[in-house]
């Protein structure tokens, strides 16, 4: 126990308190100009105690002080209720049924075309340079398109964000897909073959089980980055509603803290969905009798 | 109407059954191997062309929906002064900068801790973590930060690209084993020789990892950072008002150049990577 705490935990620690204590040199090296000028402009002096004091408590601070952006999040989240427009937990929902959406699609897709790719050569050859290829689009910077035609054709709401996330995330799984379902060596397969078992047996019983592993990786990567799709889908529309949408009005108003606090809301999201991937990676790796 | 419906179908089953047939082939000929090697998904590429030409011509298709191909050509053979200034501002001034900042900052960082296993520990997981958040987010913060012009796309860029470079290098440098390791100390190698001899080569795959990963991601920062606030030029600019005033033609001639752009900016980075390791197993791939 004292060992995972020396050398896991207290390391981590440091550092984030070592960020924590730049962070608050920058909050007053940033917004310390901000402050005199104001002094300045009320004619009167100010010592360096009373700016550095005034500086963490800015209303639209060029970089807001922590416990400004815990405070923004306490008050969107806890006191607010949960169907209004003003709480974080609101937009946060919005962003993540987006984000699961499109993560469901991308995975079904992303396993289809891994299966074809692997059961059949011309597919191999065609289909897998494009699909990298595809991955050098910048599909967020089409995002606004595929958004507005889709609103024309009446598809509108959760579909074209969530396709724009099925777009990013069936990529990883393709690729980690294909890796493990070839990750078989030879000789299992001979085995195989000497039981006499069918395409689909071996399949079921060799392929699927030993590719489990590079999926679940695979699945970790593509949840993150659903999410981004998720958030920057939210960008074009206007700013309804969704952490995309709190981060533009964000930009528009000046609201800085605004912004942070639907910065760290996604990032927490983002550490859950994952967190979440992979303790269903242990869980089924656990049943499939696998050791660590 | 049908008649360009037919064709596609046609078009497509004759394409199919081709390349079915090509790859089937076993040619002696290295050259001929190699030749088939690329014509097959080029192949595939003008199918997926001629369908959505076909497909837009034969259903209909408004081009506000959907321009045909052709249309998109067209496009950017009409506009290219427009589209290389926004390729200029985007891609050589806010892509460039930022992804050799970013790289060479992530990389920088690596080498500085790495004699020290404890600032490892508390960095390499933090960067993980970071790795996995949806870094974009801090676009509207650089803008106001640095402004409209391209100094905020970079700093968005360098951000994005940092974290995956300094994991990567990091994992990297301890990919050397320590059979080696051991057998550069009985060479009584200093700490640096160890480094450039054997720890750097053993990274370079990591490395390149790293940088084909930060290769789509810094586009990606670049045109979303636009999204946020921009001079009246840029890409990401120009797909946003081009949406706005309904000329789709002109942003798919914007989004062909992005993806062109990417596609050769990738390929440069995987062909040095096959120049600069090519003793990995994964370049020689036990063809030759």
């Amino acid at each position: 126990m004292t060992s995972l705490f020396r050398d896991r935990i207290l390391p981590v620690l440091t550092v984030i308190a070592a960020i924590l204590v730049i962070w608050h040199v920058f909050v007053i090296y940033l917004n310390a100009p901000f402050v005199r000028d104001q002094a300045a402009r009320a004619g009167e002096t100010i010592s360096l105690s009373q700016i550095i004091e005034r500086t963490f408590a800015q209303e639209r601070p060029i970089l807001p002080a922590p416990h400004q952006i815990v405070a923004e999040l306490w008050d969107t989240t806890i006191n607010k209720a949960v169907t209004s427009k003003r709480s974080l937990v609101y937009h946060a929902w919005i962003t993540l049924s987006a984000t699961l959406a499109g993560f469901g699609m991308g995975t079904v897709l992303g396993i289809t075309l891994a299966i074809g790719i692997v059961h059949n050569r011309a597919m191999d050859r065609s289909l897998m340079p494009w699909v990298i290829a595809s991955q050098t689009i910048p599909i967020l910077a089409i995002a606004p398109m595929i958004i507005v035609v889709l609103n024309s054709i009446g598809i509108s709401g959760l579909m074209p964000k969530a396709l724009i996330s099925t777009y990013l995330s069936f990529f990883p799984i393709v690729v980690g897909m294909v890796k493990g379902l070839r990750s078989p060596d030879t000789l299992l397969i001979d085995l195989m073959h000497t039981y006499n078992a069918s395409r689909a047996q071996t399949f079921w019983k060799l392929r699927w089980p030993a590719s489990m592993p590079y999926l679940f990786t695979s699945l970790k990567v593509a949840i993150a980055i659903s999410l981004v799709g998720a958030i920057v889908g939210e960008l074009p529309t206007g700013a309804v509603a969704g952490l995309g949408a709190r981060l533009l009005s964000g930009s528009y108003y000046g609201q800085t803290i605004q912004i942070w606090a639907a910065l760290f809301m996604a990032a927490g999201l983002a550490a859950l969905l994952v967190s979440i991937v992979g303790y269903a990676h242990v869980r089924v790796l656990k049943r499939m009798g696998v050791k660590p | 109407m049908s008649g360009y419906l037919v064709f596609a179908l046609v078009f497509w089953l004759l394409a199919w059954a081709f390349n079915e047939w090509l790859v089937q082939q076993k040619p002696k000929d290295r050259r001929v191997a190699r030749l088939i090697g690329i014509a097959v998904p080029l192949l595939f590429g003008a199918t997926l062309l001629v369908i959505w030409e076909c497909m837009v011509h034969g259903f209909s298709i408004p081009s506000i929906l959907l321009p045909a191909p052709s249309a998109i050509w067209a496009r950017i053979l009409s506009s290219t002064p427009i589209l290389w200034a926004d390729f200029q501002q985007t891609f050589l001034k806010s892509v460039i900068t930022g992804y050799v900042a970013g790289c060479g900052l992530g990389f920088l960082v690596a080498i500085l801790i790495d004699r020290s296993p404890f600032l490892q520990k508390g960095l390499l997981p933090i960067g993980n973590f970071v790795a996995a958040l949806p870094v974009v987010g801090v676009a509207p913060i650089m803008v106001m930060w640095f402004g409209f012009d391209w100094p905020s796309k970079v700093a968005v860029v360098v951000i994005m690209t940092f974290f995956p470079m300094l994991v990567n290098t990091v994992q990297g440098l301890s990919a050397a084993s320590h059979m080696e390791r051991d057998l550069m100390r009985t060479y009584a190698a200093s700490w640096w020789q160890t480094l450039v001899k054997l720890r750097l080569p053993a990274a370079w795959p990591f490395i390149f990892n790293a940088l084909k990963i930060n290769s789509t991601l810094a586009l990606i920062g670049a045109i979303v950072a636009e999204f946020f606030g921009t001079p009246i030029v840029g890409m990401g600019f120009r797909i946003s008002t081009e949406v706005g005033r309904s000329n789709v033609d002109m942003v798919w001639a914007e989004i062909a150049v992005a993806a062109l752009a990417g596609s050769v900016f990738y390929g440069l980075v995987a062909l040095s990577e096959r120049a600069v390791t090519f003793w990995h197993p994964s370049v020689r791939g036990g063809r030759a």
